[in-house]
């Protein structure tokens, strides 16, 4: 805020604190109490009654308040206020309180590794902590996942199970990429594609057309799902051949996604929780699916 | 207006007031208010039985919640504001409005602004700032219309019979000349296409302008407006002086200056720096006398009346809605205590608090002076209404249907706040959001019969009125009364 605005701001807020008073002061006496003013509107006459007493000192009181709130506390635009407080030091201040306090809950059990650590009752149940209040709102309390969001449950991993693998997915958060295809295939070769799809997943499907899809499928699709459209868990691309399904697997949503590709986002959480707690998250997660 | 009832001085002066639109809106304030009020009832059912969205974009509660604040706010409280500053400023003045067609303009205008509302909102079209939501070319027409409304008032104040200007007046000055401001300067949007447009500001900086607006379409449209509301049918209906000139004088001013820089209390704990924020509490305390002013030269000018309670529902409606005047206003300042609102702030707390103001306020007092005004409009004696004993249950069906509201938003609030912040030994938290809403679900099933219950008074009111019209009909047919007295 530059010197200048800073001034300003000052000189608004005590002036109108002093003109609040004086407007206070100048009015509390009357030439004739009980009688009225000798106007007239329509019928309606005023009495030129005092202020009430009590409520004239406390609109004074809440002036003086906020004048020592201001002195005390930031307001007075640069200036800082007497208790050099802030709200983000009062942040930081919260957090290392929280952190001294809770960290050696979690420290604990950071000696102990990712597999061991889910037969520890105690450790699982602040993983579930956790879980309820990073996880839950997309993947489910229960972390069964729901349109767009992965079952957790199910054995089935996007971007893979190793302990590492869950490690980076929690740290940094994943960007799934299905493209458009659209513009590059016309309402034949979606339905082709689409067939094939049903039919590597086991279903019944249009032989002809599928044949027809497996050459789009070799060309557009093999570089990311594999030849064999089994996935890979590098790219978090997911295997098209058994019953689970993101974005669903009727005909109508798999010729869907072809035409308009998905976007998948799953946020990274080093920013907000540490390395002690992601790491009895990580137990917590690969153990529902064990479950 | 020749009428034995209406035999105020002024009227021997031969003045004849144009009370067409004003009747026109209070009948749209009545109407508005039962479709503002419907699509909330609507809405606090979908917040308890989500199905009742029926998978339909344009049922969806995101695009009715808009309709709902726009309808009630702007469609059922600026009909009633219009209605009453429009009558007032005449009565008061002892002057006719300038120009009949200008009345027409204001009128037709406001009413095509409500109906753009209405066809717009549910399409999903919207600038998503709270309160501001109508898109441009609509924006436009509101400041159009809201100027008409200007030249309309101040130039009957211009030339008025009397000295001085009577403090009702002064209100609805002041939350003309505010409201115009405010909206001009938050609405600066870069149009795109005919239905989509780009505020000129851009992150905290918007934030901030928005609440100045947001804040403020508290202080002027709902308070400083309804405060003249008050100023007039409260001393009419209790027949008795305003308690203290000075009180007004004083309370008036301090409240004008002081509301604008409240907005910051919206903000607490977010990207707006230390400084705003702490200000802004500041500011919101002091605003705690200003407000409880008017509450005390209300309720104050009752003493040596306070006998007609028992037989006027009317005085009734006006006397509770100054209470929950009093109440939301002190609420407001506590829920600006950065402490408090570190509690409060996005629980169903706000919304309750809200509410006191909405329906305990500024609907029964819009209510009060409908009830005042229809009998008059149609030539009749005062309260002459169809039935007082249904004005009477009106009056606890509101008030019934407010206090079932506002407590049950208490206890969601608080609920909320106190769950959102539990936290287990190891410090995650106890309770995952979903578990707050669930536990919120009574809370939101006794809010949603409580504003059933407000709105079954409006269609009681609709009905009064509507026998009040057959009534006054009959009497005109049979000569009873004359066309003069009876405006048709």
């Amino acid at each position: 805020m530059s010197s200048g605005f800073s001034l300003f701001v000052i000189l608004g807020t005590l002036g109108s604190l002093i003109v609040f008073t004086l407007l206070l002061l100048m009015n509390r006496k009357v030439s004739n109490p009980g009688q009225t003013t000798g106007h007239e509107y329509d019928g309606i006459e005023e009495y030129d009654n005092p202020l009430p007493a009590w409520w004239f000192w406390g609109f004074l009181l809440s002036i003086v308040f906020a004048l020592g709130y201001l002195i005390y506390y930031p307001g007075l635009g640069n200036f800082k206020g007497l208790s050099g407080w802030t709200s983000a030091g009062q942040l930081a201040q919260q957090q290392a309180d929280a952190d001294e306090r809770f960290g050696p809950i979690f420290a604990q059990y950071r000696a102990i590794p990712v597999e061991e650590l889910a037969t520890i009752p105690a450790a699982m149940r602040m993983g579930q902590r956790l879980f309820a209040t990073n996880c839950a709102q997309c993947h489910g309390s229960a972390g069964t996942g729901a349109y767009g969001f992965p079952n957790l449950t199910d054995g089935e991993w996007q971007w893979g199970q190793s302990v590492e693998q869950v490690q980076a997915t929690l740290q940094n958060g994943r960007v799934a990429v299905m493209p458009a295809w659209n513009g590059v295939l016309d309402a034949y070769g979606i339905r082709d594609v689409t067939e094939y799809v049903m039919q590597i997943s086991g279903r019944d499907a249009i032989a002809e057309q599928a044949t027809a899809g497996q050459a789009q499928f070799a060309q557009l699709c093999a570089a990311c799902h594999g030849a064999d459209g089994k996935g890979q868990p590098m790219l978090g691309a997911p295997d098209l051949t058994n019953d689970r399904w993101l974005y669903g697997g009727s005909r109508e949503q798999i010729s869907d996604v072809l035409r308009h590709g998905r976007n998948g986002r799953m946020p990274g959480f080093s920013d907000r929780l540490d390395e002690d707690r992601l790491h009895i998250l990580n137990a917590y997660v690969r153990s529902l699916s064990s479950q | 207006m020749t009428s034995n009832h209406l035999s105020h001085p002024l009227d021997n002066n031969k003045v004849v007031y144009n009370y067409k639109v004003v009747h026109q809106f209070a009948l749209a304030t009545v109407f508005w208010g039962i479709v503002g009020m419907a699509v909330g009832v609507l809405i606090a059912a979908q917040l308890a039985w989500p199905v009742l969205n029926f998978d339909t974009a344009w049922l969806s509660y995101g695009r009715l919640r808009p309709l709902h604040t726009n309808g009630v706010i702007f469609a059922f409280g600026g009909s009633a504001l219009m209605a009453c500053s429009l009558f007032i400023v005449q009565r008061t003045c002892g002057a006719r409005l300038i120009s009949d067609k200008l009345a027409a303009f204001v009128f037709w205008g406001w009413q095509t602004i409500i109906v753009s509302a209405v066809i717009t909102l549910p399409m999903g079209m919207t600038t998503s700032k709270e309160y501001a939501e109508l898109e441009w070319p609509i924006s436009i027409l509101i400041a159009v219309v809201w100027v008409a409304y200007a030249i309309l008032f101040f130039g009957t104040i211009i030339k008025r019979q009397q000295k001085h200007i009577y403090v009702a007046n002064w209100f609805f000055a002041a939350f003309i000349i505010a409201v115009a401001i405010l909206h001009i300067v938050n609405n600066l949007a870069v149009p795109v296409t005919l239905t989509k447009s780009y505020s000129i500001y851009a992150g905290t900086v918007d934030a901030m302008v928005q609440w100045w607006w947001g804040h403020n379409a508290v202080g002027f449209f709902l308070t400083a407006g309804f405060l003249g509301i008050m100023y007039y049918f409260v001393p009419k209906q209790a027949g008795r002086p305003i308690y203290s000139y000075r009180l007004s004088v004083v309370h008036f001013w301090a409240l004008i200056a002081i509301y604008v820089w409240a907005g910051p209390h919206h903000l607490h704990y977010s990207a707006l720096p230390d400084w705003t924020q702490n200000l802004g509490m500041a500011m919101s305390l002091i605003l705690l006398a200003p407000s409880w002013g008017g509450m005390i030269n209300g309720i104050m000018t009752l003493s040596g009346a306070w006998d007609k309670l028992r037989t006027d529902p009317i005085l009734k409606f006006l006397v509770v809605s100054l209470s929950f005047y009093g109440m939301s206003t002190f609420e407001g300042p506590m829920l600006s205590i950065k402490s408090v609102n570190a509690l409060s702030h996005m629980t169903d707390w706000t919304v309750g608090h809200v509410h006191a103001g909405a329906l305990g306020w500024v609907a029964m007092i819009s209510i009060g002076a409908t009830y005042h005004l229809i009998p008059l409009l149609y030539g009749r004696k005062p309260g002459e209404m169809f039935s007082i004993k249904l004005i009477d249950l009106h009056f606890w069906l509101a008030t019934i249907g407010t206090v079932l509201y506002i407590v049950s938003m208490w206890v969601n609030g608080l609920m909320q706040g106190l769950m959102w912040r539990a936290v287990n030994n190891d410090g995650t938290l106890t309770y995952s959001f979903v578990e707050t809403v669930i536990a919120s679900y009574p809370g939101y099933v006794v809010r949603f019969i409580g504003g059933g219950i407000f709105l079954s008074g409006m269609l009681v009111m609709a009905w009064n009125i509507w026998k009040t019209w057959l009534i006054t009909r009959e009497e005109l047919a049979s000569g009873k009364i004359t066309q003069q007295e009876a405006l048709a």
